[in-house]
């Protein structure tokens, strides 16, 4: 279970990069096509989440990413791990 | 051999962000140079540059098309989207023509600065983000406007140091010239921050008035320390002539003629030769006598031996005709690799508007200097003819004759 202030950053934060109104983030909704997301926009992803979470991930951890949810539960849990091993 | 119009002309400039500001601040003579503090502490000699504020187009373009825009982008895209308008082209237009665009521009330092300088601190390429490697391409002006206007004629990027956007403009002449294409897109951009200029800051070549600003460029004058660097962006629409009637196009000028010359001598320093024979191969090429130019923007930066050869490269070629002779760097800076095509639009605004701009600070004339008419003081005076000047490191020369089509005012 994701914590609903968690969601809501990340709902923040993805709908300042990307400039599409918060309304659209929906927990099921597409995020490729939601947020209109090509290639490139993964590497700016990669950079938000660095300069956000403070974790670095690479594009291919974006495979069975689908739904806002999907991302949710991606960053709660690479969050956790962090937490586990700080270092 | 097609006919070669001007059709609509943009600028950002520190002397003005559109054509009516800019029109105002020749007629007035008002410098557009200021001092930046950061300079001094980052090692530079001169803290002098053109001051102008950063385009905001948050509102205007998505974010995908302003991630990719290096500094130097974004001034182009303003002063394009102001030409085009002016030109009458619509997106209809864009999307049914093969429009080109050639664009000078020579670094994009900034964007490698500062993209290097976030690798080296998070030790992870990927995380300089997507648009780094536009901003930072040489060519990053032309890939990003020939995206955001889908332009589908040629595209390329003019590198000729400080001649580079008065080459880009000859370019484009010759190609609609030989009927490659109808509608071409030039100009030139520079962008301004301390990592652009910081070398050529350590050649000397930079003003140290750093108390005076509006002082500080002072072409042909006997009491000049340098040139005070400065940027933005100009765009000229050239547009074949029947191209430009068959579409009722605003018609503000000719392009009759493009000299171009290289020194084959010294890497920065001048010659008279080689701008000699560019502005002597402009001249045939434009099938005039040299008395029926009205009016030189010279390159005139304000260093003591460019503006020394270059006067004497015009006082040989021109001999007992004095047309009157100008440099509008004294109000703007030196713009560089923006210089050749900004040069264009200042000067044929003032064709257009029947005025020459002061040479500001224009006090004392040297000995190579007081061979030519030069008014530190705003000239009213009509002329059809105008030659424009553009010289770069390297030895390279750039020299454009224009003609007055007296249909339009600007």
């Amino acid at each position: 279970m994701v914590d609903i202030t968690l969601i809501e950053k990340i709902n923040i934060i993805l709908s300042d990069e990307f400039e599409v109104d918060i309304e659209v983030i929906q927990p099921d909704a597409p995020l490729m096509d939601t947020l209109d997301l090509d290639s490139l926009d993964l590497v700016d992803m990669v950079v938000l989440i660095e300069h956000n979470f403070g974790f670095t991930v690479v594009a291919k951890d974006f495979v069975g990413i689908k739904t806002f949810n999907d991302f949710y539960n991606f960053i709660n849990s690479r969050l956790d791990e962090k937490r586990e091993s700080p270092d | 051999m097609a006919r070669v119009v001007i059709t609509g002309m943009g600028i950002y400039s520190c002397i003005g962000q559109n054509i009516k500001d800019v029109t105002k601040s020749l007629k007035e003579g008002q410098s557009g140079i200021g001092i930046d503090p950061e300079r001094e502490a980052f090692g530079f000699r001169s803290s002098l540059t053109g001051i102008l504020p950063k385009p905001d187009l948050t509102k205007v373009l998505d974010r995908r098309k302003r991630n990719s825009m290096s500094q130097e982008a974004a001034y182009a895209y303003v002063a394009t989207a102001e030409a085009l308008k002016n030109a009458g082209i619509d997106d209809h237009f864009l999307d049914n023509r093969e429009v080109g665009i050639l664009y000078g521009n020579d670094s994009s330092a900034l964007a490698v600065v500062e993209g290097v300088d976030l690798i080296r601190e998070k030790k992870n390429t990927t995380l300089v983000g997507s648009g780094s490697v536009f901003q930072s391409m040489n060519s990053t002006v032309t890939m990003n406007l020939s995206v955001i206007f889908r332009l589908k004629g040629i595209n390329l990027t003019i590198s000729g140091a400080c001649a580079s956007g008065s080459h880009s403009i000859g370019m484009g002449y010759m190609m609609i010239k030989n009927g490659l294409q109808d509608c071409i897109i030039c100009g030139g951009a520079q962008e301004v921050n301390m990592y652009a200029v910081s070398s050529f800051d350590g050649l000397n070549a930079f003003s140290v008035r750093n108390d005076s600003p509006h002082e500080a460029s002072r072409p042909f004058d006997a009491d000049r320390d340098g040139l005070v660097p400065s940027g933005g962006a100009a765009t000229v629409i050239l547009e074949s002539y029947e191209s430009a009637v068959r579409r009722g196009a605003p018609i503000l000028a000719e392009v009759l003629s493009y000299g171009f010359s290289s020194n084959g001598d010294h890497i920065s320093v001048p010659n008279i030769d080689g701008p000699k024979r560019s502005l002597l191969m402009a001249l045939e090429q434009a099938g005039l006598k040299k008395e029926e130019i009205g009016y030189i923007n010279a390159h005139a930066t304000s260093t003591p031996i460019g503006d020394y050869n270059e006067a004497l490269a015009i006082d040989e070629v021109f001999g007992s005709h004095k047309p009157y002779v100008g440099s509008t760097k004294s109000l703007t800076g030196h713009e560089m690799w923006m210089a050749g095509a900004s040069e264009i639009v200042y000067s044929v605004l003032m064709m257009k508007n029947s005025f020459i701009a002061p040479t500001l600070n224009f006090n004392k004339p040297d000995e190579a200097s007081s061979k030519l008419k030069i008014s530190s003081k705003m000239v009213s005076c009509e002329f059809d003819h105008l030659l424009s000047n553009s010289f770069g490191f390297g030895g390279t020369n750039s020299t454009i004759i224009i003609k007055n089509i007296d249909t339009n005012s600007y």
